[in-house]
């Protein structure tokens, strides 16, 4: 019997005080843990505002324009910049979506349609382990599948290794974006006669569209990010200049494929590698090349992700309206 | 125009291979299916290989060193030169900083949901939700960099002397905090800190949508009772939540057992011997990072290969046990139409 029930039913004064103490007990509990949820908000919020903070403090110092256009100088020697990590960053990213959108896509087309089918349930299970499965350990799948078999580091198996690590975001937003498609449009599309491709093609995916693009841009961040696949598949190159490749490939009279061979067949460093290389030396030059790298890394990956979010509440916000 | 167009009777037979793929395009469906069909079983062919070819290329440490190689021991050796190789203390060390990890993590992510679900108003909701998931987008090397240069002399190396010298002599759980922590603050306890910031925001932000999908009846029956609002959110919410809490934790465990760079950047990577979280330690995810590129034997990389293995069944064994965790609870729970 509950201290209320006793209350209504005639209580003795000590009982009523006893419940009185308890009532200001709880208020206080009450209380008490609700500032607690402040409190812990507060702390987890610190580390943001600290880390990049400190990462503009840091690396606005150190960030000029030969950052941006000179390849890394020996040792000792003032100067010098990343170039060749900034575009191994582009080439490997630029890979990696070509090979991990349009499968990842028609792979969510399939899941949105067929949940509950045998295949369906197995690929969605298989979507949570794959982005569950630690960065390190794509890498060394790739070293395994690729790097063995072709005998070497190259960009390709590093942008490998990065579109799988971006296929299950694809995958998980595309689906939910189709699932949201109201099914009206499709009906509509197959009732006048249009085969099931081509009303994928020309009304389900165009209408998700603006979703998928939400995903791409969020595996995107998340690809340009990542170094622990790249350690042993993309592995560093100091000397790698697109620009370099293409004019000497023209000097030589070599075809539009060899060029494009020796870009993507070669080593490539990344910003996020050049920024471990250099976290771990001991020369100051090089650690404050890192910040800068560290600062252009959080620009990027921060602009990505909030300009995707910006994106989803505009349209979130226009369906709501109309 | 009309002199060109030939007339029916003078047009060449359509091409086998035209009409073919008229027909084609007309009744695709069947090669749209097989397309669709072939790019799902593409990613079971990938989780597949990844498990496959990490067996095939541990074989040789695996007929070295047997069940041996992952037995817990107090003086495990790890000699690339000799060949012989232990992986208990990888193991010890991953388990020990996510456990930790997730110990300290798990408090403050549920504070930090129920915060942003509950009790902060609505036009704070959205920005401080943002924040966090900006918090999870930061890359792990930049994690790591600042954990070098700012969090572990700032923090780390002070809480851990402190630590030493207060808890270090307790009888049992001395063993865990026995010092001196070395200067640089590179230790267990450093990456189980720097992981402890990194899976917050991941508990915390599904935890939030967890409580956000929770039926508003619930909290209003509960208050209708006279519950005050702290109790509504233990009594109520959290158990109606549960399964969905259980999946964030096990989803933040999984990132923190995987972590590489950061951990690799402040653990201080070296085979200590002893339990303590005040010394350098290692984790399974960083002697990989650190040394498989530069491998000096067959066996070094194959035992390095067999190490991934075991942490990719662990995160596997994980994902179904979540999903297992989910579905048990789920049942349990009375489910509610909501929109």
């Amino acid at each position: 019997m509950s201290t209320g029930t006793q209350l209504w039913m005639g209580a003795s004064s000590h009982q009523f005080f006893q419940s009185k103490r308890r009532y200001r007990q709880r208020q206080l509990t009450n209380q008490l843990m609700l500032s607690l949820t402040g409190l812990f908000m507060f702390l987890a919020v610190i580390p943001l505002f600290w880390i990049i903070g400190y990462v503009i403090l840091k690396g606005g110092q150190y960030i000029n324009l030969s950052f941006f256009t000179h390849l890394p100088t020996p040792l000792g020697v003032v100067g010098g910049g990343v170039l060749n990590a900034i575009e191994g960053t582009v080439v490997l990213t630029v890979l990696a979506s070509l090979f991990a959108v349009p499968p990842g896509i028609l792979a969510a087309y399939y899941v949105a349609f067929r949940p509950n089918s045998v295949l369906g349930t197995i690929v969605r299970f298989g979507t949570d382990v794959l982005s569950g499965v630690p960065s390190i350990i794509v890498g060394l799948f790739i070293y395994a599948l690729v790097v063995k078999s072709q005998g070497h580091f190259s960009a390709l198996a590093g942008a490998i290794a990065l579109a799988i690590l971006m296929l299950p975001i694809i995958v998980r937003t595309t689906e939910e974006m189709i699932k949201l498609v109201p099914n009206s449009l499709r009906e509509g599309a197959l009732a006048l006669g249009s085969p099931e491709w081509k009303t994928a093609l020309s009304v389900t995916l165009p209408a998700a569209a603006q979703g998928i693009v939400t995903g791409i841009l969020l595996g995107i961040a998340r690809a340009s990010g990542e170094t622990a696949p790249l350690l042993f598949t993309a592995l560093g190159n100091d000397n790698y200049d697109i620009g370099n490749i293409i004019r000497s490939g023209i000097a030589t009279h070599q075809g539009v494929f060899t060029i494009l061979g020796s870009i993507i067949g070669q080593p490539v460093d990344s910003l996020p590698l050049t920024l471990w290389k250099y976290a771990q030396q001991p020369y100051p030059e090089r650690i404050n090349q890192a910040w800068a790298a560290a600062l252009v890394l959080i620009i990027v990956v921060l602009l990505i992700n909030i300009l995707a979010r910006v994106w989803v509440q505009i349209q979130t916000h226009r369906m709501q309206g109309k | 125009m009309e002199e060109h167009a030939p007339s029916l009777r003078n047009r060449p037979p359509t091409p086998r291979w035209l009409a073919r793929l008229r027909l084609i395009l007309r009744y695709g469906d069947r090669p749209w299916n097989a397309l669709t069909i072939s790019m799902a079983g593409l990613i079971i062919l990938v989780v597949v290989s990844i498990g496959v070819l990490l067996w095939i290329n541990s074989g040789q440490a695996r007929s070295a060193f047997g069940l041996g190689f992952l037995q817990p021991t107090g003086n495990a050796s790890w000699n690339p030169v000799k060949g012989i190789f232990q992986a208990w203390p990888f193991i010890y060390g991953t388990l020990i900083t996510s456990f930790v990890a997730l110990v300290l993590s798990v408090p403050i992510s549920i504070g930090v949901a129920v915060f942003l679900a509950e009790l902060c108003p609505n036009w704070l909701r959205l920005p401080l939700g943002w924040l966090f998931e900006l918090l999870a987008a930061i890359p792990s090397v930049v994690y790591g960099l600042w954990g070098i240069f700012v969090f572990l002399p700032v923090i780390v190396t002070p809480l851990g002397s402190f630590l030493a010298s207060t808890l270090g002599d307790v009888p049992v759980l001395g063993v865990f905090f026995k010092g001196p922590i070395p200067d640089s603050g590179a230790s267990l306890l450093a990456a189980s800190s720097v992981l402890t910031i990194m899976i917050t925001p991941t508990i915390a932000s599904i935890s939030r949508d967890v409580f956000l999908a929770i039926p508003r009846t619930q909290r209003e029956a509960s208050l209708a009772l006279g519950a005050t609002r702290w109790e509504t959110i233990s009594k109520v919410l959290i158990p109606y939540g549960l399964s969905g809490i259980l999946g964030a934790v096990i989803l933040g465990l999984g990132r923190a057992l995987g972590e590489t760079m950061a951990v690799t950047m402040v653990v201080g990577n070296s085979i200590g011997g002893t339990l303590s979280l005040m010394r350098p330690g290692y984790t399974m995810s960083s002697i990989i990072a650190n040394e498989f590129a530069e491998a000096v034997s067959a066996l070094h990389s194959s035992a390095l290969i067999e190490i991934g293995m075991v942490l990719f069944i662990i995160t596997l064994l994980l994902n179904i046990l979540a999903r297992l965790l989910v579905w048990r609870v789920g049942h349990r729970v009375p489910q509610e139409v909501h929109e």
